[in-house]
């Protein structure tokens, strides 16, 4: 049989039987994903902001950074990284290498330069005008930051997706500072990297599936949630 | 009758162009004030510095004869611009915004809501979406949000420069019914619309006030050559 077909039938297969190891490695993929998405929220979200809206500076410059290291290569972070949470690392201490936590870090730190970018443009892209006309109806600093933010929301969404996506799709950091290790850092871009090399095609197939529904799945989610408030 | 709001020698430069020329003019309280001049004579840069969205190079704007900074002129003003801009919500949503954030309790913004949206003719429009409103209607809109405010002084910039006559007609009843209760400044390129709406009226010629004085007296014997040439449309920037 087609392998891409078989991979198919087996990716349904294992969907519906509920596979314990696929459904972990695929729990796991998400919690790290969306931990990484998050934690790198925290930090970039207010960047975008004091990026889109403040002049300060140097703006320009730290703009054409963010948006240079979007397209930081995987492996290259991975290994930065790996010698900063390595045990003779400077953060050696802390034990995190080889655990989901080094891999939330590692893609926290790689979706960085996309939420900062895609928000920022996002958040300029709102009329000006809008923040004059706050101003004009009373509005402080802070509420015409709002009024903005508020415009620019689904353009903010959409950073926040593409971010997420680059961390759920990515290999590098995750195998690098993750391992592989099975039932603890296995995620389903190593593990799909793995099973190719045992020449597991099928199950690698499948575990792809799994990848691009999700994947996919988040998009169409967005877009419907997206046209239903317009 | 003592000015309400007023400017005493402002000067407002953008980098070596000098936009405003030791600009001194008054409005008093329920009075319209207008503004005309050529496009390009500092009538913009004007309202924004008594709006307090702008900071004159130098000179200073007294409210009550009080020296004010922008952030207390943001206090007292409030501005309707040229180019209508809506928040992406409903009508309401874009009306209450400035009582919201002005702490406005939920029943008396309910009030002034509904009187504004009446005074421009947009009862029953609460719910509608203003960005997908014509710009005739979104401009009634921005009067409607502005009034609400109940600011003690309302700029009004070009209000119905890209209006129909009925819109415009509605807008210009609106300021003229708000002047009742505040100081309104208006600026206008329509001499007709300063004619019809003002008890002074002040010419700005490149930054600089070059005659002021009642309607009756600025249109049918002005004093300055090029306000005579203002009035009779042969004047350029």
């Amino acid at each position: 049989m087609d392998p891409i077909i078989e991979g198919i039938i087996r990716a349904i297969d294992l969907i519906l039987t509920g596979d314990p190891e696929v459904l972990s490695i695929a729990a796991l993929s998400l919690y790290v994903s969306v931990a990484g998405t998050l934690l790198a929220c925290a930090w970039s979200i207010p960047v975008a902001v004091a990026l889109a809206l403040r002049s300060f500076h140097g703006r320009r410059i730290v703009k054409g950074l963010f948006n240079a290291l979007i397209g930081v290569p995987t492996v290259a972070l991975g290994l930065y990284l790996y010698l900063l949470l390595s045990r003779a690392g400077p953060l050696g201490y802390f034990q995190l290498l080889y655990t989901p936590y080094a891999i939330i870090i590692g893609q926290s730190v790689l979706v960085t330069p996309i939420v900062v970018s895609f928000a920022t443009g996002a958040l300029e892209s709102v009329d000006s005008d809008l923040r004059t006309l706050a101003r004009t109806l009373g509005a402080s600093d802070i509420q015409t930051y709002q009024v903005v933010i508020r415009e620019a929301f689904w353009g903010v969404v959409l950073a926040i997706v593409a971010a997420f996506n680059r961390a759920f799709a990515e290999l590098g950091v995750a195998m690098m500072l993750g391992g592989n290790i099975r039932n603890l850092t296995r995620v389903l871009t190593t593990a799909i990297s793995l099973e190719t090399a045992r020449g597991e095609i099928a199950l690698s197939i499948a575990l792809s599936f799994i990848l691009l529904s999700i994947v996919m799945s988040l998009s169409v989610a967005i877009n419907l949630a997206r046209k239903s408030t317009r | 009758m003592t000015p309400y709001v007023e400017t005493v020698d402002i000067t407002k430069e953008y980098d070596s162009i000098r936009a405003l020329d030791l600009v001194s003019v008054a409005a008093k309280p329920r009075r319209v004030t207008s503004i005309v001049g050529v496009n390009g004579s500092g009538k913009t840069t004007l309202l924004k510095i008594l709006a307090g969205l702008d900071t004159p190079s130098s000179g200073k704007v007294l409210i009550q004869g009080h020296e004010a900074n922008p952030s207390e002129l943001r206090a007292h003003c409030t501005m309707v611009f040229q180019r209508s801009v809506m928040f992406g919500t409903t009508v309401q949503s874009n009306v209450t915004y400035g009582l919201r954030i002005n702490k406005v309790s939920s029943q008396d913004a309910a009030l002034r809501v509904k009187s504004a949206l009446a005074l421009v003719n947009l009862e029953g429009f609460e719910k509608r979406h203003a960005r997908k409103l014509s710009s005739g209607e979104q401009q009634r809109v921005a009067m409607a949000r502005a009034l609400a405010l109940e600011r003690d002084v309302l700029l009004v910039d070009e209000p119905t420069a890209n209006l129909d006559p009925a819109n415009a007609m509605i807008i210009e009843r609106a300021i003229k019914e708000s002047a009742g209760s505040r100081t309104v400044l208006l600026s206008t390129h329509n001499l007709a619309q300063a004619r019809r709406l003002s008890q002074h009226v002040i010419h700005l010629y490149r930054g600089r006030v070059v005659e002021e004085g009642e309607p009756s007296r600025f249109f049918a014997n002005p004093s300055d050559e090029r306000t005579k040439l203002f009035i009779n449309g042969e004047l350029q920037f």
